[in-house]
């Protein structure tokens, strides 16, 4: 058994999670979203990152920036130390990629740069 | 001096939202004075997830929140004045600010209050002690680090386990940094609990309750703090002094409006929240002067502030077309277990769906909450638990109205 608070949500539901022979069991969530979450959350727990990248052909401009899908948790320090290496350049729309393929997930621009 | 329909004051959520509201309940003429140089307020340095869950049905971070108002802004022609401060508002509405044009003064029909507010300084908490640099509030450090791209620091102990202090915890820790502690004064958090999990848990960040820094070390850079527990007085208990070595100290303690502007037309102001008195239109004391957002209530979540702009900005866009709200009004007053409730009076003759909101005083688990005028219940509701940090709402139905009486309160107790 295990207890878990979903943050899905500011709601944060208190989970519990129960393994048997048919599988996880989910008790305490109030929506899908908290099952799938706490199932994920004992199987493989993901999470967003979101960080920012420099933009190089701007004085003193950054981009903010998150992973398109949520990646596994574990990679969360290697995923920044990728972003943090990586170079952008404007017009910066956003939802551009700018660094594909990072665990699974692209990294992509979550403000304009003119 | 220029005549506008519209002036809304702040070009953040708030802002937005009520100059988009305004403009779509027919007022043309809608004009925004931002004092930064780019709409959105602080969504902009907020660049982690987590925000739109209500308003807009899916995860969004700060600034691709701020970017759904901002184009609607941008469609509709409403005229932004960026890098403009707000010296002063007169009761007859005459908006004076300070602009790229230079000084220049406004005289509007209907004007929309919305600031936001700003943190709590060391000052305002008086620890004792140096005064080396490293000392940050949590605001100014994500700030630094998500707008302008500067380390803060690397060693670092947080004040305050708010939303902000718990979001920066997370956010320097994945920039490199060790957060060797967040401290909260109190005996429970102020933040939202899945930032508990997701800021703290997740790296596995000790956070110390009924804890606070009585010291701050270090001459040029901040060379560590002490901190100790706390009684239920809030005062230090001795014995329990502990130093930390640390080069940053984040302060995440708490946030005023900033109600600068509102003092000077002399507007009516609730001493809990700081912020104006406003009925269900988010009218203030002068009629067709109208609040919403942080500097009308701090809020949780930007959703909130998105609803209350639109609010203000309906009604103001009706007040500028002569449409004035008549008849009888009750004041809305905190009962048992609520430290307030807002909006703060209600008109009780025309039939309408009033939400009230409100913050409890202190954590509790199930409890019933009711909305009262003398002896007659016009609305109850059973929460699972409720936490000062967290803002609940209860509805008055459309068909209670007309109300009698003419004081309503809002009060909560304890249920099995």
């Amino acid at each position: 058994m295990r207890n878990l608070t979903c943050i899905i949500c500011p709601k944060g539901c208190s989970l519990t999670v129960e393994e048997s022979a048919e599988g996880l069991s989910v008790v305490g969530n109030i929506c899908p979203r908290g099952k799938k979450y706490a199932i994920e959350e004992c199987t493989h727990p993901v999470r967003t990152v979101t960080s920012f990248i420099r933009v190089e052909n701007r004085e003193d401009t950054m981009v903010s920036v998150k992973t398109s899908a949520p990646i596994p948790k574990e990679s969360m320090f290697e995923a920044m130390e990728k972003i943090r290496a990586a170079k952008a350049n404007a017009p910066i729309a956003i939802g551009d990629v700018l660094l594909a393929d990072v665990f699974g997930a692209d990294i992509i621009a979550t403000k304009s740069i003119d | 001096m220029t005549e506008h329909d519209i002036v809304v004051i702040g070009g953040g959520p708030a802002g937005m939202a009520a100059a988009v509201a305004a403009y779509d309940a027919g007022c043309r003429d809608v004009v925004i004075l931002n004092r930064d140089s780019r709409l959105g307020g602080i969504l902009m340095q907020c660049i982690h997830a987590g925000f739109g869950l209500h308003k807009m049905g899916k995860e969004m971070t700060g600034p691709e929140y701020a970017a759904v108002y901002e184009k609607m802004v941008k469609e509709r022609g409403i005229k932004v004045y960026s890098e403009t401060m707000v010296l002063s508002l007169t009761p007859d509405k005459v908006v004076t600010f300070q602009g790229r044009d230079g000084y220049q003064s406004i005289q509007a029909k209907s004007v929309i209050l919305a600031m936001g507010c700003r943190e709590r300084s060391r000052g305002a908490i008086g620890i004792p002690g140096d005064r080396p640099a490293g000392v940050y509030s949590a605001g100014c450090a994500q700030r630094l680090m998500n707008i302008e791209g500067f380390s803060v620091g690397k060693r670092a102990v947080i004040l305050g386990s708010g939303d902000i202090g718990l979001i920066m915890a997370r956010r320097m820790t994945l920039e490199g940094a060790k957060v060797e502690a967040v401290c909260e004064l109190m005996s429970y958090s102020g933040g939202l609990t899945r930032n508990i999990v997701q800021c703290l848990e997740d790296f596995g960040i000790p956070l110390y309750l009924s804890t606070t820094v009585t010291k701050i070390h270090g001459r040029e850079r901040l060379e560590g703090v002490t901190i100790a527990q706390v009684g239920p007085d809030r005062k230090a208990v001795e014995g329990t002094e502990r130093f930390i070595p640390c080069d940053t100290l984040l302060l995440s303690v708490g946030l005023i409006p900033e109600n600068e502007v509102t003092l000077t037309a002399g507007i009516e102001m609730d001493r809990v929240t700081s912020g104006a008195l406003v009925d269900e239109n988010r009218q203030t004391s002068i009629p067709g002067v109208f609040s919403c957002g942080n500097v009308l209530q701090v809020h949780d979540l930007v959703d909130f502030v998105s609803d209350e702009g639109e609010i203000a900005g309906v009604a103001a866009a009706k007040y500028a077309k002569g449409e004035t709200e008549e008849g009888k009004i009750a004041s809305v007053k905190p009962g048992e277990g609520v430290r307030y409730v807002l909006p703060q009076r209600i008109h009780t003759e025309k039939a309408q769906k009033i939400d009230l909101y409100f913050r409890v005083s202190a954590p509790l688990g199930k409890v019933k909450i009711t909305a009262k005028s003398g002896d007659t219940v016009l609305a109850t509701a059973v929460k699972p638990r409720v936490a000062p940090g967290e803002m609940e709402k209860i509805t008055l139905k459309e068909e209670l109205f007309p109300l009698q009486g003419e004081e309503i309160t809002v009060s909560l107790e304890e249920v099995k």
